[in-house]
């Protein structure tokens, strides 16, 4: 990567709308900073996922404009969609895993879409569902598995190819408080770490606090608040606005 | 609690995937699903014996018209022996006379006795039946009506002076009708194979799209985790081969019995005709390279399929 785009999403007056029903999204508007940690909230039907969507370019917008990595996606041909998807690791809200694959095949499927070298693809899969705790479970599919397992496994496959950006639509909504942060910390190393940008669609509040230094992006009835223009403006360089010092000594640290 | 690991760096080259590891993303390969295999195993069976019918038509009807049409019968109807065997003397003498005329023999007596003896009896005497002469002739080459019709003068001029008349019988003519059925069932049997192909591709087309709908939500996790259409295409290309290739043998194996029993049939008849329309060499390759063509059909078909779904999707 030769030079790393100040903005690497960037919505302007998004709407969308399902058919010819009522707009979903209304002139959302905000960007995501590179590093940067985004927690997405709303009531149930805000639209949190369809903003999602937008996101991890599984539907087009009806208006508005999306950059994202600094290219417009709006005009983009579906042909170099696969490009710019692979650089993104999403938690789908219901799974999707690939119901007749192995946790460990559906894990690996990024690595071996992007043409990983199989040794490589064993050892990192074997290492990520270790650490979330399924290694016992690695030859399950999907439909012998729980709800929490699952969506483990979804996790594991979102972040094993090690993403720019990682979108998780309710990530921790089926697992035990203390699995939810043990997830929250992998999401946090890959952003610690790694630098990846992280955007996580929730309703648990608690979770919002486990993070001091995210930014909050409240969805209500389509539309995005943003009183303090956070999610317009870049925060100041090398820290976070309203963050602390700690974080940004984790990510020198990494560095 | 351990520190989480962070993955390794992935290259992001849009290639693609291992075959073997990524075309296990679909159904378990092992099994053969619905009745596909089984469609194309009956349709390449059916075109085996439709080609294996034609390609022995076309023999037969080949030989027969290289063995028939450069010969002619001549016939001498006179019931006098005397006047016959004059008559057949100076037909003989024309006949030999005539450029296109290779070989000229009388057919003997006793040898048209013994071929009309099933019909007339064992003790005929051309006196009280007459029976008339035929002089077998070859020609240089197949002639043509003109030709013919030359001959015939040629004939009638000779035999003028005695009083007599000769028939031309140009065995070809006779058998054009049957040449003309022949070539009827060539192109019956090419038609059969065009609209088996047909069927073939269609139910590829039917097959292919099912499988589409049936795998849709695996095609587009496929997508979104930034698999490109021809990851999607190779792993539905691999199914419709596995399954192509399956039923292309069994419909060959099928076809083969048919025509080995059909061969028993026609054996059993020992007739000159139908030994003629056995198959060469140059025709069993033909009737190898069906299901290789049945099966690059179905390929073709099924890629095609398959790339009309997937530009419906983002
Ligand atoms: N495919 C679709 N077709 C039509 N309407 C849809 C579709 N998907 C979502 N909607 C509607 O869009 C609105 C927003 O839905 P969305 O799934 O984005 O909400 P959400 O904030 O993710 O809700 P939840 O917290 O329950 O997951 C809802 O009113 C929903 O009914
Ligand atoms: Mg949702």
């Amino acid at each position: 990567m030769t030079e790393r785009p100040s903005e690497i999403v960037k919505f302007d007056n998004v709407g969308l709308r399902y058919g010819t029903d009522a707009e979903v999204l209304s002139d959302v508007s905000f960007t995501l900073f590179p590093g940067s940690f985004y927690f997405l909230t709303g009531a149930s039907g805000a639209g949190k996922t369809s903003l999602l969507k937008l996101l991890y370019l599984a539907q087009r917008p009806s208006r508005g404009s999306i950059r994202m990595f600094g290219k417009d996606m709006i005009t983009l041909p579906r042909g170099r969609l696969p490009d710019f998807r692979r650089r993104l690791g999403v938690v789908f809200q219901n799974f999707r895993l690939v119901q007749h694959l192995s946790a460990f095949d559906n894990v690996a499927l990024p690595l071996r879409l992007a043409g990983t070298d199989e040794a490589k693809v064993q050892r990192s899969v074997g290492d990520m569902l270790e650490w979330v705790g399924l290694s016992h479970r690695m030859h399950a599919i999907p439909e012998t598995m729980s709800g929490g397992e699952q969506q483990r496994v979804a996790i594991a496959r979102a972040v094993i190819a090690r993403p720019q950006v990682l979108i998780a639509d309710e990530p921790t909504g089926n697992v035990d408080p203390e699995m939810a942060l043990k997830l929250l910390r992998l999401f946090e190393a890959l952003n610690h770490r790694v630098g990846t940008t992280v955007i996580v669609a929730t309703h648990d509040v608690h979770l919002l606090k486990k993070v001091p230094d995210s930014l909050i992006m409240r969805l209500n009835k389509g539309r995005l608040s943003d009183p303090t223009g956070a999610l317009r403006y870049p925060p100041a360089p090398k820290s976070k606005p309203a963050a602390t010092g700690s974080r940004t000594d984790s990510l020198g640290a990494a560095k | 609690m351990s520190a989480p690991p962070v993955p390794e760096e992935v290259g992001q080259e849009l290639g693609l995937g291992p075959v073997k590891e990524v075309t296990t993303i679909l159904a378990p390969p092992a099994r053969l699903s619905g009745p596909i295999p089984w469609v194309i195993a009956i349709l390449i069976a059916l075109v085996v014996i439709a080609a294996a019918g034609g390609l022995s038509l076309r023999n037969l009807a080949d030989n027969a018209r290289a063995d028939l049409a450069d010969a002619v019968t001549v016939q001498i109807i006179e019931a006098g022996l005397d006047d016959r065997t004059a008559q057949t003397e100076a037909a003989a003498t024309a006949l030999g006379a005539h450029p296109l005329v290779t070989s000229v023999r009388v057919v003997p007596e006793t040898e048209l006795q013994a071929l009309l003896e099933p019909w007339l009896g064992v003790s005929v005497a051309s006196d009280n039946v007459p029976i008339p002469a035929l002089i077998d002739v070859e020609l240089s080459r197949s002639a043509s009506t003109d030709e013919l019709a030359q001959l015939q003068s040629a004939l009638d001029t000779a035999l003028e002076p005695l009083g007599g008349e000769a028939r031309v019988d140009a065995q070809s003519q006779w058998l054009r009708p049957v040449y003309d059925a022949l070539s009827a069932l060539q192109y019956l049997a090419l038609a059969l194979i065009t609209l088996v192909s047909i069927a073939t591709a269609s139910a590829v087309w039917l097959a292919a799209r099912n499988a589409f709908i049936n795998h849709r939500e695996t095609v587009e996790i496929v997508h979104l985790l930034g698999g490109t259409d021809a990851q999607v295409t190779r792993i539905f290309e691999r199914s419709v081969l596995r399954e192509a290739a399956f039923g292309a043998v069994i419909g060959l194996l099928v076809g083969l019995a048919a025509l080995w029993l059909l061969g028993q049939q026609f054996a059993s008849l020992d007739s000159g005709m139908v030994s003629s329309g056995g198959l060469a060499l140059t025709d069993w390759l033909i009737i190898a390279a069906i299901p290789v063509g049945g099966v690059m059909l179905a390929l073709i078909t099924g890629r095609i399929t398959i790339g009309y779904a997937l530009r419906s999707m983002l």
